[in-house]
Protein backbone atom coordinates (compact mmCIF):
# COMPACT_ATOMS: atom_id res chain seq x y z
CA UNK A 1 0.00 0.00 0.00
CA UNK A 2 2.71 2.67 0.75
CA UNK A 3 5.53 1.73 -1.58
CA UNK A 4 9.18 3.98 -1.39
CA UNK A 5 10.87 3.69 -4.48
CA UNK A 6 14.68 4.63 -4.36
CA UNK A 7 14.07 7.54 -2.15
CA UNK A 8 16.82 9.61 -0.90
CA UNK A 9 17.07 12.68 1.18
CA UNK A 10 19.83 15.32 1.75
CA UNK A 11 19.48 18.55 3.90
CA UNK A 12 21.44 21.94 2.59
CA UNK A 13 23.21 23.78 5.27
CA UNK A 14 24.93 26.34 3.18
CA UNK A 15 26.94 24.22 0.44
CA UNK A 16 27.76 21.11 2.68
CA UNK A 17 24.79 18.36 1.72
CA UNK A 18 23.72 15.87 5.16
CA UNK A 19 22.23 12.75 3.60
CA UNK A 20 19.84 11.46 6.01
CA UNK A 21 18.20 8.43 3.81
CA UNK A 22 19.72 7.17 1.02
CA UNK A 23 18.34 4.88 -1.54
CA UNK A 24 16.16 2.87 0.76
CA UNK A 25 13.15 0.93 -1.02
CA UNK A 26 10.14 -0.40 0.76
CA UNK A 27 6.88 -1.72 0.56
CA UNK A 28 4.07 -1.88 3.63
CA UNK A 29 1.18 -4.16 3.07
CA UNK A 30 -2.21 -2.90 4.38
CA UNK A 31 -2.78 -3.70 8.05
CA UNK A 32 0.96 -4.33 8.68
CA UNK A 33 2.55 -2.91 11.53
CA UNK A 34 5.98 -2.02 10.51
CA UNK A 35 8.79 -1.55 13.27
CA UNK A 36 11.74 1.13 12.08
CA UNK A 37 14.68 0.93 14.48
CA UNK A 38 18.16 2.33 14.21
CA UNK A 39 20.42 4.21 16.38
CA UNK A 40 19.23 8.06 17.38
CA UNK A 41 20.02 10.92 14.62
CA UNK A 42 20.22 8.15 11.93
CA UNK A 43 16.86 9.74 9.47
CA UNK A 44 14.59 7.88 10.52
CA UNK A 45 11.78 10.55 11.44
CA UNK A 46 12.72 12.21 7.61
CA UNK A 47 11.43 8.81 6.89
CA UNK A 48 8.06 9.61 8.49
CA UNK A 49 8.09 13.11 6.83
CA UNK A 50 8.64 12.07 3.74
CA UNK A 51 5.61 9.33 3.94
CA UNK A 52 3.50 12.29 5.11
CA UNK A 53 4.45 14.58 2.19
CA UNK A 54 5.71 17.35 4.23
CA UNK A 55 9.60 17.13 2.86
CA UNK A 56 9.64 15.83 -0.87
CA UNK A 57 12.43 13.16 -0.95
CA UNK A 58 15.77 14.48 -3.16
CA UNK A 59 15.49 11.54 -5.24
CA UNK A 60 12.98 8.85 -5.73
CA UNK A 61 9.11 8.75 -5.01
CA UNK A 62 6.73 8.15 -1.94
CA UNK A 63 3.70 6.25 -3.62
CA UNK A 64 0.75 5.86 -1.01
CA UNK A 65 -2.33 3.66 -2.41
CA UNK A 66 -0.87 3.66 -6.17
CA UNK A 67 -0.71 7.56 -6.35
CA UNK A 68 2.74 8.99 -6.01
CA UNK A 69 2.92 11.81 -2.86
CA UNK A 70 3.66 15.13 -3.71
CA UNK A 71 2.17 17.38 -1.56
CA UNK A 72 0.55 16.74 2.81
CA UNK A 73 -0.69 13.10 2.82
CA UNK A 74 -3.89 13.63 5.01
CA UNK A 75 -4.63 9.94 4.95
CA UNK A 76 -2.12 9.23 7.23
CA UNK A 77 -2.12 10.32 11.31
CA UNK A 78 1.12 11.45 12.48
CA UNK A 79 1.96 11.58 15.98
CA UNK A 80 5.63 13.47 16.15
CA UNK A 81 8.40 12.92 18.36
CA UNK A 82 7.86 16.63 20.01
CA UNK A 83 3.95 16.61 20.87
CA UNK A 84 2.04 18.95 18.05
CA UNK A 85 -0.55 19.83 21.03
CA UNK A 86 -2.46 23.54 20.74
CA UNK A 87 -1.28 25.31 24.07
CA UNK A 88 -4.65 27.35 23.86
CA UNK A 89 -6.33 24.45 24.07
CA UNK A 90 -7.91 22.11 26.93
CA UNK A 91 -6.58 18.52 26.46
CA UNK A 92 -10.45 17.80 25.44
CA UNK A 93 -10.40 20.01 22.74
CA UNK A 94 -6.97 19.41 21.71
CA UNK A 95 -8.15 15.41 21.11
CA UNK A 96 -11.32 16.36 19.68
CA UNK A 97 -9.44 19.11 17.20
CA UNK A 98 -9.49 16.51 14.01
CA UNK A 99 -13.54 15.75 14.82
CA UNK A 100 -14.04 19.49 15.15
CA UNK A 101 -11.89 20.20 11.71
CA UNK A 102 -14.18 17.40 9.95
CA UNK A 103 -17.20 19.96 11.39
CA UNK A 104 -18.71 16.96 13.91
CA UNK A 105 -21.20 18.63 16.21
CA UNK A 106 -19.77 19.77 19.28
CA UNK A 107 -21.24 17.63 21.93
CA UNK A 108 -20.52 14.58 19.73
CA UNK A 109 -16.76 15.28 19.50
CA UNK A 110 -17.07 16.26 23.52
CA UNK A 111 -18.40 12.78 23.97
CA UNK A 112 -15.94 10.86 21.62
CA UNK A 113 -12.95 12.69 22.91
CA UNK A 114 -13.85 11.97 26.62
CA UNK A 115 -13.94 8.31 25.56
CA UNK A 116 -10.63 8.36 23.92
CA UNK A 117 -9.17 10.60 26.86
CA UNK A 118 -10.33 7.70 29.39
CA UNK A 119 -8.36 4.77 27.52
CA UNK A 120 -5.46 6.72 27.83
CA UNK A 121 -5.81 7.29 30.82
CA UNK A 122 -6.20 10.71 31.38
CA UNK A 123 -9.41 10.79 32.62
CA UNK A 124 -9.94 13.98 35.35
CA UNK A 125 -7.42 16.26 33.18
CA UNK A 126 -10.06 16.83 30.01
CA UNK A 127 -10.80 20.52 30.83
CA UNK A 128 -6.60 21.38 31.75
CA UNK A 129 -4.23 23.04 29.23
CA UNK A 130 -1.60 21.17 27.83
CA UNK A 131 1.37 23.23 29.84
CA UNK A 132 -0.54 21.77 33.13
CA UNK A 133 0.51 18.32 32.16
CA UNK A 134 3.34 16.15 31.85
CA UNK A 135 5.63 15.06 29.16
CA UNK A 136 4.35 11.59 29.12
CA UNK A 137 0.72 13.00 29.91
CA UNK A 138 1.07 15.03 26.62
CA UNK A 139 2.11 11.85 24.72
CA UNK A 140 -0.64 10.28 26.06
CA UNK A 141 -3.12 12.92 24.76
CA UNK A 142 -1.38 12.79 20.89
CA UNK A 143 -2.01 9.04 21.25
CA UNK A 144 -5.76 9.63 21.85
CA UNK A 145 -5.68 12.31 19.32
CA UNK A 146 -4.12 9.95 16.59
CA UNK A 147 -6.64 6.76 17.86
CA UNK A 148 -9.99 9.21 17.22
CA UNK A 149 -9.10 10.67 14.39
CA UNK A 150 -8.47 6.67 13.14
CA UNK A 151 -6.87 7.70 9.80
CA UNK A 152 -5.85 4.52 7.76
CA UNK A 153 -2.21 4.89 8.26
CA UNK A 154 -0.71 5.52 11.39
CA UNK A 155 2.79 7.10 11.39
CA UNK A 156 4.32 6.80 14.91
CA UNK A 157 7.72 8.56 15.82
CA UNK A 158 8.56 7.04 19.13
CA UNK A 159 5.34 7.71 20.92
CA UNK A 160 5.98 5.57 23.72
CA UNK A 161 9.65 7.14 24.80
CA UNK A 162 8.60 9.35 27.51
CA UNK A 163 6.65 6.93 29.38
CA UNK A 164 7.33 4.53 32.54
CA UNK A 165 7.45 1.72 31.96
CA UNK A 166 4.13 0.07 32.96
CA UNK A 167 2.15 2.67 31.64
CA UNK A 168 4.21 1.57 28.24
CA UNK A 169 3.04 -1.96 28.75
CA UNK A 170 -0.69 -0.54 29.22
CA UNK A 171 -0.27 2.26 26.09
CA UNK A 172 1.35 -0.81 24.01
CA UNK A 173 -1.88 -2.96 24.95
CA UNK A 174 -4.18 -0.26 24.06
CA UNK A 175 -2.42 0.72 20.40
CA UNK A 176 -2.34 -3.16 19.45
CA UNK A 177 -6.40 -3.26 20.28
CA UNK A 178 -7.08 -0.31 18.57
CA UNK A 179 -4.94 -0.58 15.45
CA UNK A 180 -6.76 -4.20 15.32
CA UNK A 181 -9.82 -2.73 15.75
CA UNK A 182 -9.67 0.25 13.17
CA UNK A 183 -7.56 -2.35 10.74
CA UNK A 184 -5.07 0.49 10.59
CA UNK A 185 -1.43 0.09 8.93
CA UNK A 186 1.29 1.26 11.06
CA UNK A 187 4.69 2.43 10.68
CA UNK A 188 6.60 2.92 14.14
CA UNK A 189 9.79 4.53 14.94
CA UNK A 190 11.23 3.11 17.95
CA UNK A 191 15.09 3.17 19.45
CA UNK A 192 13.76 0.07 21.85
CA UNK A 193 14.32 -3.26 20.60
CA UNK A 194 11.91 -5.20 22.75
CA UNK A 195 9.03 -2.28 22.03
CA UNK A 196 9.56 -3.63 18.60
CA UNK A 197 9.72 -6.94 18.57
CA UNK A 198 6.15 -6.91 21.00
CA UNK A 199 4.60 -5.12 18.19
CA UNK A 200 5.24 -5.23 15.19
CA UNK A 201 5.02 -7.68 12.53
CA UNK A 202 8.35 -6.75 10.62
CA UNK A 203 11.15 -5.07 12.00
CA UNK A 204 13.76 -3.05 9.66
CA UNK A 205 17.02 -2.24 10.90
CA UNK A 206 18.56 1.25 10.13
CA UNK A 207 22.07 2.20 9.65
CA UNK A 208 23.24 5.10 11.05
CA UNK A 209 22.96 8.17 8.75
CA UNK A 210 22.91 8.03 5.76
CA UNK A 211 19.83 5.66 6.73
CA UNK A 212 19.47 2.70 4.53
CA UNK A 213 18.11 -0.68 5.61
CA UNK A 214 20.68 -2.99 7.09
CA UNK A 215 18.36 -5.59 7.61
CA UNK A 216 14.58 -7.19 7.75
CA UNK A 217 12.89 -9.20 10.00
CA UNK A 218 9.51 -10.74 9.84
CA UNK A 219 8.31 -11.57 13.66
CA UNK A 220 5.74 -13.91 13.01
CA UNK A 221 4.42 -14.56 16.60
CA UNK A 222 0.61 -14.79 16.68
CA UNK A 223 -1.84 -12.08 17.35
CA UNK A 224 -3.18 -11.07 19.69
CA UNK A 225 -0.26 -10.61 21.77
CA UNK A 226 -0.20 -10.54 25.31
CA UNK A 227 2.14 -7.42 25.79
CA UNK A 228 3.25 -8.46 28.97
CA UNK A 229 4.06 -11.93 28.11
CA UNK A 230 4.98 -11.98 24.75
CA UNK A 231 8.45 -11.35 25.67
CA UNK A 232 8.88 -14.16 27.82
CA UNK A 233 8.91 -16.75 24.74
CA UNK A 234 11.63 -18.52 22.61
CA UNK A 235 10.30 -17.63 19.83
CA UNK A 236 10.49 -13.98 20.86
CA UNK A 237 14.16 -14.82 22.74
CA UNK A 238 14.94 -15.79 19.01
CA UNK A 239 13.54 -12.32 16.74
CA UNK A 240 15.58 -10.11 19.29
CA UNK A 241 18.66 -11.90 19.45
CA UNK A 242 18.76 -11.93 15.60
CA UNK A 243 17.98 -8.32 15.75
CA UNK A 244 20.42 -7.24 18.19
CA UNK A 245 23.20 -8.85 16.59
CA UNK A 246 22.69 -6.54 13.47
CA UNK A 247 21.60 -3.90 15.33
CA UNK A 248 25.12 -3.57 17.80
CA UNK A 249 27.35 -3.50 14.76
CA UNK A 250 25.32 0.01 13.72
CA UNK A 251 26.13 0.79 17.57
CA UNK A 252 29.72 -0.05 17.51
CA UNK A 253 30.87 1.91 14.52
CA UNK A 254 28.41 4.72 16.02
CA UNK A 255 31.13 4.97 19.07
CA UNK A 256 33.97 4.65 16.58
CA UNK B 1 4.06 49.11 47.94
CA UNK B 2 1.21 51.00 47.53
CA UNK B 3 1.99 52.82 50.61
CA UNK B 4 5.45 53.83 49.45
CA UNK B 5 4.04 54.59 46.00
CA UNK B 6 1.46 57.35 47.82
CA UNK B 7 4.48 58.37 49.84
CA UNK B 8 6.06 59.44 46.89
CA UNK B 9 3.26 60.77 45.26
CA UNK B 10 2.48 62.68 48.12
CA UNK B 11 6.15 64.36 48.61
CA UNK B 12 6.73 65.20 45.01
CA UNK B 13 3.35 67.10 45.25
CA UNK B 14 4.60 68.85 48.59
CA UNK B 15 7.94 69.28 47.32
CA UNK B 16 6.49 71.34 43.91
CA UNK B 17 4.07 73.35 46.32
CA UNK B 18 7.07 74.10 48.11
CA UNK B 19 8.86 75.27 44.97
CA UNK B 20 6.48 77.30 43.54
CA UNK B 21 6.43 80.64 44.19
CA UNK B 22 9.68 80.93 45.73
CA UNK B 23 12.31 79.02 43.99
CA UNK B 24 10.67 78.99 40.28
CA UNK B 25 7.48 81.58 39.58
CA UNK B 26 4.31 80.40 39.56
CA UNK B 27 3.45 81.67 36.70
CA UNK B 28 5.26 78.50 35.09
CA UNK B 29 5.10 76.04 37.38
CA UNK B 30 0.98 76.64 39.12
CA UNK B 31 1.17 74.50 42.44
CA UNK B 32 -1.08 71.51 43.04
CA UNK B 33 -3.64 73.06 44.94
CA UNK B 34 -3.87 75.42 41.86
CA UNK B 35 -4.33 72.30 39.77
CA UNK B 36 -6.49 71.19 42.35
CA UNK B 37 -9.43 73.59 42.96
CA UNK B 38 -8.98 73.89 38.90
CA UNK B 39 -9.91 70.40 38.44
CA UNK B 40 -12.49 70.20 40.86
CA UNK B 41 -13.98 73.26 38.96
CA UNK B 42 -13.81 71.72 36.34
CA UNK B 43 -15.89 68.55 37.39
CA UNK B 44 -18.02 70.96 39.31
CA UNK B 45 -19.70 72.52 36.51
CA UNK B 46 -19.33 69.26 34.08
CA UNK B 47 -17.12 71.27 31.48
CA UNK B 48 -14.13 69.12 31.14
CA UNK B 49 -16.40 66.09 30.79
CA UNK B 50 -17.37 66.68 27.29
CA UNK B 51 -13.87 67.42 26.56
CA UNK B 52 -12.81 63.75 27.86
CA UNK B 53 -15.82 62.16 25.81
CA UNK B 54 -14.85 63.49 22.84
CA UNK B 55 -11.38 62.62 23.63
CA UNK B 56 -11.68 59.11 24.82
CA UNK B 57 -14.49 58.51 21.63
CA UNK B 58 -11.56 59.79 19.35
CA UNK B 59 -9.18 57.47 20.87
CA UNK B 60 -11.47 54.20 21.15
CA UNK B 61 -12.24 54.70 17.44
CA UNK B 62 -9.32 55.08 16.38
CA UNK B 63 -7.45 52.16 18.61
CA UNK B 64 -10.75 49.96 17.52
CA UNK B 65 -10.02 51.09 13.42
CA UNK B 66 -6.37 50.70 13.39
CA UNK B 67 -5.98 47.34 15.26
CA UNK B 68 -8.57 45.67 13.13
CA UNK B 69 -6.99 47.30 10.38
CA UNK B 70 -3.56 46.42 11.60
CA UNK B 71 -4.51 42.73 12.75
CA UNK B 72 -6.04 42.17 9.43
CA UNK B 73 -3.58 43.44 7.33
CA UNK B 74 -0.72 41.25 9.63
CA UNK B 75 -2.30 37.92 9.20
CA UNK B 76 -3.11 38.63 5.55
CA UNK B 77 0.69 39.79 4.67
CA UNK B 78 1.63 37.27 7.89
CA UNK B 79 0.04 34.09 5.72
CA UNK B 80 0.95 35.20 1.81
CA UNK B 81 4.75 35.61 1.11
CA UNK B 82 4.26 36.65 -2.21
CA UNK B 83 1.93 40.32 -0.81
CA UNK B 84 4.53 40.40 1.99
CA UNK B 85 7.74 40.44 -0.03
CA UNK B 86 5.55 42.78 -2.74
CA UNK B 87 4.16 45.67 -0.37
CA UNK B 88 7.42 45.40 2.04
CA UNK B 89 9.55 48.33 0.87
CA UNK B 90 6.24 50.58 0.98
CA UNK B 91 5.30 49.29 4.08
CA UNK B 92 8.71 50.25 5.68
CA UNK B 93 8.59 53.69 4.05
CA UNK B 94 5.36 54.38 5.54
CA UNK B 95 6.57 53.30 9.11
CA UNK B 96 9.79 55.50 9.17
CA UNK B 97 7.15 58.28 8.49
CA UNK B 98 6.48 60.06 11.53
CA UNK B 99 2.59 59.58 11.25
CA UNK B 100 1.99 63.25 12.91
CA UNK B 101 2.86 64.58 10.02
CA UNK B 102 -0.09 63.58 8.11
CA UNK B 103 -2.03 65.81 10.46
CA UNK B 104 -2.39 68.19 8.13
CA UNK B 105 -3.23 66.14 5.22
CA UNK B 106 -6.16 63.99 7.82
CA UNK B 107 -7.67 67.99 8.79
CA UNK B 108 -7.75 68.56 4.80
CA UNK B 109 -9.76 65.30 4.26
CA UNK B 110 -11.62 64.88 7.20
CA UNK B 111 -12.14 68.39 8.47
CA UNK B 112 -12.07 69.81 11.61
CA UNK B 113 -14.33 67.39 13.03
CA UNK B 114 -13.72 63.69 15.31
CA UNK B 115 -12.90 62.14 12.16
CA UNK B 116 -9.47 63.62 11.45
CA UNK B 117 -8.54 62.83 15.15
CA UNK B 118 -10.03 58.97 14.79
CA UNK B 119 -7.95 58.90 11.60
CA UNK B 120 -4.66 60.38 12.87
CA UNK B 121 -4.97 58.02 16.33
CA UNK B 122 -5.71 54.82 14.12
CA UNK B 123 -2.85 55.64 11.23
CA UNK B 124 -0.68 55.46 14.85
CA UNK B 125 -2.11 52.35 16.17
CA UNK B 126 -2.58 50.64 12.46
CA UNK B 127 1.33 50.09 12.10
CA UNK B 128 2.40 48.97 15.56
CA UNK B 129 -0.50 46.41 15.65
CA UNK B 130 0.37 45.74 11.82
CA UNK B 131 4.10 44.91 12.64
CA UNK B 132 3.93 42.83 15.79
CA UNK B 133 1.02 40.64 14.60
CA UNK B 134 2.94 40.13 11.28
CA UNK B 135 6.15 38.94 13.31
CA UNK B 136 3.07 37.17 15.64
CA UNK B 137 2.31 34.64 12.54
CA UNK B 138 5.47 34.60 11.28
CA UNK B 139 6.46 33.25 14.24
CA UNK B 140 4.17 30.12 14.53
CA UNK B 141 5.36 26.73 14.96
CA UNK B 142 5.31 25.04 11.38
CA UNK B 143 5.03 21.81 13.13
CA UNK B 144 1.51 22.70 14.50
CA UNK B 145 0.79 23.89 10.95
CA UNK B 146 2.03 20.68 9.64
CA UNK B 147 0.13 18.63 12.18
CA UNK B 148 -3.29 20.63 12.01
CA UNK B 149 -2.94 20.28 7.49
CA UNK B 150 -2.30 16.55 8.12
CA UNK B 151 -5.42 16.48 9.92
CA UNK B 152 -7.53 17.71 7.09
CA UNK B 153 -7.29 21.23 7.98
CA UNK B 154 -8.62 23.79 5.21
CA UNK B 155 -6.24 26.91 4.73
CA UNK B 156 -9.21 29.08 5.94
CA UNK B 157 -9.18 26.29 9.55
CA UNK B 158 -5.74 26.79 9.79
CA UNK B 159 -5.23 29.96 10.03
CA UNK B 160 -8.82 30.51 11.96
CA UNK B 161 -7.54 27.67 14.17
CA UNK B 162 -3.86 27.34 14.60
CA UNK B 163 -2.18 30.76 12.90
CA UNK B 164 -4.46 33.39 14.59
CA UNK B 165 -4.55 31.53 18.40
CA UNK B 166 -1.17 31.05 18.30
CA UNK B 167 -0.16 34.67 17.42
CA UNK B 168 -2.49 36.47 19.89
CA UNK B 169 0.17 37.44 22.54
CA UNK B 170 1.87 39.26 19.77
CA UNK B 171 -1.07 41.06 18.98
CA UNK B 172 -2.16 41.55 22.05
CA UNK B 173 1.55 42.74 22.76
CA UNK B 174 0.83 45.46 20.04
CA UNK B 175 -2.10 46.52 21.24
CA UNK B 176 -0.99 46.88 24.83
CA UNK B 177 1.87 49.56 22.74
CA UNK B 178 -0.63 50.90 20.90
CA UNK B 179 -3.13 52.03 23.44
CA UNK B 180 -0.64 55.12 24.67
CA UNK B 181 -0.55 56.06 21.24
CA UNK B 182 -4.17 56.00 20.03
CA UNK B 183 -4.79 58.74 23.18
CA UNK B 184 -1.52 60.54 21.49
CA UNK B 185 -2.92 60.25 18.23
CA UNK B 186 -6.34 62.08 19.62
CA UNK B 187 -4.85 64.46 21.71
CA UNK B 188 -2.30 65.91 19.07
CA UNK B 189 -4.98 66.09 16.33
CA UNK B 190 -7.05 68.00 18.73
CA UNK B 191 -4.49 70.50 19.19
CA UNK B 192 -3.92 71.03 15.73
CA UNK B 193 -7.53 71.91 15.25
CA UNK B 194 -10.77 71.26 17.48
CA UNK B 195 -13.12 73.10 19.32
CA UNK B 196 -13.57 69.97 21.81
CA UNK B 197 -11.24 67.65 23.45
CA UNK B 198 -8.32 67.77 25.77
CA UNK B 199 -5.87 68.18 23.87
CA UNK B 200 -8.43 71.58 22.63
CA UNK B 201 -8.06 72.17 26.47
CA UNK B 202 -4.46 71.72 26.87
CA UNK B 203 -3.98 74.11 23.71
CA UNK B 204 -6.42 76.75 24.63
CA UNK B 205 -5.24 76.93 28.90
CA UNK B 206 -1.46 77.40 27.20
CA UNK B 207 -2.28 80.43 24.74
CA UNK B 208 -3.93 81.53 27.76
CA UNK B 209 -0.80 81.50 29.65
CA UNK B 210 -2.88 79.40 32.73
CA UNK B 211 -0.07 76.62 33.42
CA UNK B 212 -2.96 75.69 36.20
CA UNK B 213 -5.09 74.88 33.53
CA UNK B 214 -2.29 73.16 32.03
CA UNK B 215 -1.35 71.15 34.41
CA UNK B 216 -4.94 69.78 35.27
CA UNK B 217 -5.03 68.45 31.86
CA UNK B 218 -2.37 66.39 31.92
CA UNK B 219 -3.27 64.96 35.22
CA UNK B 220 -6.57 63.62 33.23
CA UNK B 221 -4.97 62.65 30.26
CA UNK B 222 -2.56 60.46 32.10
CA UNK B 223 -5.47 58.80 34.33
CA UNK B 224 -7.19 57.70 31.19
CA UNK B 225 -3.88 56.47 30.19
CA UNK B 226 -3.66 54.16 33.27
CA UNK B 227 -7.36 52.90 32.88
CA UNK B 228 -6.96 52.14 28.77
CA UNK B 229 -3.41 50.62 29.31
CA UNK B 230 -5.55 48.46 32.32
CA UNK B 231 -8.38 47.58 29.92
CA UNK B 232 -6.25 46.21 27.39
CA UNK B 233 -4.84 43.67 30.31
CA UNK B 234 -7.73 42.67 31.31
CA UNK B 235 -8.90 41.68 28.12
CA UNK B 236 -6.20 39.79 27.42
CA UNK B 237 -6.06 37.99 30.77
CA UNK B 238 -9.48 36.70 29.82
CA UNK B 239 -8.31 35.90 26.23
CA UNK B 240 -5.24 34.09 27.42
CA UNK B 241 -5.78 32.12 30.10
CA UNK B 242 -4.09 29.28 29.24
CA UNK B 243 -0.97 31.31 30.02
CA UNK B 244 -1.81 32.23 32.94
CA UNK B 245 -2.50 28.70 34.55
CA UNK B 246 1.09 28.48 33.26
CA UNK B 247 2.83 30.02 36.06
Amino acid sequence: MIRLENISKSFYKGNTAVDAVRDMSLTIERHEIVAVIGPSGCGKSTLLNMIAGLYAPTRGHVVYKGARVSDVNTDVGYMTQKDNLLPWRSVRDNVAFPLELAGVPQAERARRADEVIKHVGLQGFEDRYTNELSGGMRKRACLGRMLLYGAETALLDEPFAALDAQLKLAMHDLMLRLVAENQQTVILVTHDLMEAVTLADRVLVCTRRPATIAMEQRIDLARPRDVLNVRFSNAFKEHYDALWERLRVEYREERV
Amino acid sequence: MLLWQLALGIGVLLLWQGASGRLIDNFFISNPLDVGTRLYRWIADGSIFQHIAATLYATGMGFLIGSVGGAILGVWLGVSPFASRLLNPYLNALNALPKVALAPLFVLWFGLGIESKIALAAVLVLFLVFLNTFAGVREVDQDLIDGARLMRATRTQVIFKVIIPSAMSWVFAGLKIAMPYALIGAVLGEMIAANRGLGYLVQFSGSQFDSAGVFAVLFVIALLAVGLNYLVEAVQGRMERWRIVSR
